[in-house]
């Protein structure tokens, strides 16, 4: 035990260190910027609140946002021109065009499942007289990595040969319901659909939480008139109710969609991108630092940038529209 | 990004939204099938966690509740000091890794960002809202994008053409290497979700402030930073999450140091060379999965009213 302290206790001084000296060196910051008066200030203040974010934010993602579109127009090695050439590759190479069609189909489908599931649970819960426990439940995958839930899945997906206990539980499952099992993540396209399912498990929650507070938020005098006029069920759900949350609704589903855009760890631990199920962000992954590929891999990056372009575009609308009315 | 319509939260909802859609037992019912089956996979490798490892490969893990056998040997294999696992020490270092390189990345860029939050709601200046929008656009920026570029500054500095613009950092495979990395990557977000609540902060409270000659420090100090609460609450659920199961980053810039690893890194990583040893992976993944749990569980409630109350008012 005395060498395990021996060990980890330099690590928990270091990182109490850490906290203590940068906390210590805002205050000092903060007091002798806190003394200038009169004009000096504003600018002051100013370079002192924002500085740090911005010069934190030029390193670590512009300069390289910026890098990484010329990279794009550069070869393998990033020594010479190539023009377009790796946005040609691809948009034209047939295993990209299996990348592309797998992300087509996860950013058509998983964010309007996910949300979908997400407002019905809602709806539900608002009908439910205690709801807290069910609703954790529901929300906990959230909080898992998705390194551990692959290992979760796991005993989901698990397959075992015709001769051998099946203890996976979909494979026990089929095999109860008098059917052989098929190689579940081996098996395409029905491998993609599957590892789907594990984002719509870890992401349904968020967007419950979020448009059941969106739900309840609904004036109760709007219900009550409407009722009141005879709207119902299913009338009173699409005249009232959906209108008033949706511009929730939108938010949650952009959210998903750039969730859905970036997503890499899913597929990263549960087949590699392996039998047709990679993505456009796993791929970049492989081809800058596994096949050292940087110029695909940097033309990958800047396709997936344009493609949350719109999403970006509407957020900004939406914002600019609210912190004019505010 | 604003999550809600700007309507004021009524304090008895009654007649709510699908109130006549379906009938209160109908939805209680409903909700607890999708809640159960939510939780059968992960209650699958909780139980797997505590069967021996002969049954484990040889009936599913269900059976541990129609013929209970528990063992905790398990438990005690991947925390054991001698090498039972075959690891040195088990993987109480790495639980230990996980959190010395968690904490100061929620706390700096939490305070960076509320600092960064106030000084663009409340201390505008020309081209201010021009930098808001600019940080809420770098959300979509792929980190991947900036692991290369990141691990070449802190390796060898910036140079442009023969001049150096920054010297070698020389924090790579350190703890400060890996901070650094998430404070950057956690800032677009953060300062969005703290702005959205500080801006909605009484305009009265900040010009009383103002008149009374408070200095902008003394008015962060005293007035926002207190207020912000909620807020920094919810993102610091969002970040702790975020960075303690953050792979990517981590497997980027500990560069393969053995003594820095966290544990979710090692646990992809067993999930290799362990392979068929399913007991003691699904004992480390639920110790893995426990952490966020509790911090989640604990702050929860602070989550809807801090990410909300920015736009609702």
């Amino acid at each position: 035990m005395s060498t395990f302290w021996k060990d980890n206790l330099p690590k928990l001084g270091q990182m109490s260190a850490a906290i203590a000296i940068f906390l210590s060196v805002l205050a000092v910051i903060f007091f002798i910027a806190g003394r200038a008066n009169g004009k000096k200030q504003r600018p002051i203040a100013i370079v002192v609140f924002l500085g740090p974010a911005l010069i934190l934010l030029l390193f670590g993602l512009l300069g390289p946002a910026i890098r990484t579109f010329l990279l794009s127009f550069k070869g393998s090695a990033s020594k010479h021109w190539v023009g377009f050439n790796n946005y040609q590759w691809l948009f034209t190479d047939p295993s990209m065009r299996i990348v592309l069609r797998n992300t087509v189909f996860w950013i058509l489908l998983t964010p309007i499942v996910t949300t979908g599931l997400g407002l019905l649970l809602a709806i539900l819960l608002d009908r439910m007289r205690r709801e807290s426990v069910a609703k954790s439940l529901i929300f906990m995958p959230m909080a898992i990595s998705f390194v551990g839930a692959s290992i979760v899945w796991e005993f989901v997906y698990k397959y075992a040969n015709p001769n051998q206990p099946q203890v996976g539980l979909m494979s026990s499952i089929a095999r109860h319901l008098g059917f052989e099992p098929p190689n579940w993540l081996l098996t395409q396209p029905l491998n993609t659909f599957l590892l789907m399912v594990i984002f719509v498990w870890s992401q349904t929650g968020f967007a419950m939480v979020i448009l059941s507070a969106a739900i309840k938020a609904v004036p109760a005098d709007i219900m009550e008139a409407s009722a009141l006029d005879g709207a119902h069920g299913w009338r009173l759900f699409r005249g009232i109710t959906f209108p008033m949350v949706r511009s929730t609704f939108i938010v949650v589903l952009a959210t998903m969609v750039v969730a859905t855009l970036k997503l890499f760890d899913i597929v990263r631990a549960s087949t590699g991108g392996n039998f047709g199920t990679s993505v456009l962000a796993n791929e970049m992954y492989s081809e800058t630092f596994i096949r050292y590929d940087a110029g695909r891999g940097a033309a990958m990056a800047i396709v997936l940038f344009l493609l949350v372009i719109p999403v970006l575009v509407y957020n900004i609308i939406n914002l600019r529209r609210e912190r004019t009315i505010a | 990004m604003s999550l809600l319509t700007r309507n004021k939260a009524p304090k008895i909802a009654e007649h709510n939204a699908g109130r006549k859609l379906f009938g209160s037992r109908a939805a209680t019912i409903i909700v607890w099938i999708i809640a159960i089956v939510w939780t059968i996979p992960t209650l699958g490798l909780f139980a797997t966690s505590f069967r021996p490892k002969i049954e484990i490969s040889e009936t599913g893990w269900w059976n541990l509740f129609l013929h209970p056998h528990f063992t905790f040997a398990n438990y005690s294999a991947i925390f054991s000091t001698s090498t039972v696992s075959g690891i040195p020490n088990g993987i109480m270092p790495y639980v230990i890794n996980s959190f010395v390189i968690t904490i100061p990345a929620v706390i700096f860029p939490i305070t960076i960002a509320t600092m960064a939050a106030y000084c663009l709601a409340w201390v505008k200046f020309r081209g201010s809202d021009l930098v808001f929008y600019g940080i809420f656009a770098m959300q979509i920026v792929p980190i991947q994008v900036a692991l290369v570029p990141l691990l070449n500054l802190f390796t060898g500095g910036v140079h442009i053409g023969s001049v150096t613009v920054v010297p070698a950092l020389h924090i790579a495979g350190k703890f400060l290497g890996i901070w650094v990395p998430h404070t950057m990557f956690a800032l677009p977000l953060a300062i969005y979700l703290l702005h959205n609540f500080i801006s909605s902060l009484p305009r009265d409270l900040m010009e009383a402030a103002n008149v009374d000659g408070a200095s902008h420090f003394t008015v962060f100090r005293r007035i926002v930073l207190p207020l912000s609460v909620p807020a920094i609450a919810a993102f610091t659920i969002f970040q702790f999450l975020w960075v303690w199961n953050d792979l990517l980053v981590a497997l980027t810039f500990t560069g393969g140091t053995e003594g820095i690893d966290p544990l979710n890194n090692k646990l992809a990583g067993l999930a290799g060379t362990w392979g068929s040893h399913w007991e003691l992976l699904t004992s480390s993944a639920f110790i893995t999965i426990l952490v966020p749990l509790i911090v989640f569980f604990s702050l929860q409630r602070y989550f809807v009213r801090g990410l909300l109350s920015g736009s609702v008012k």
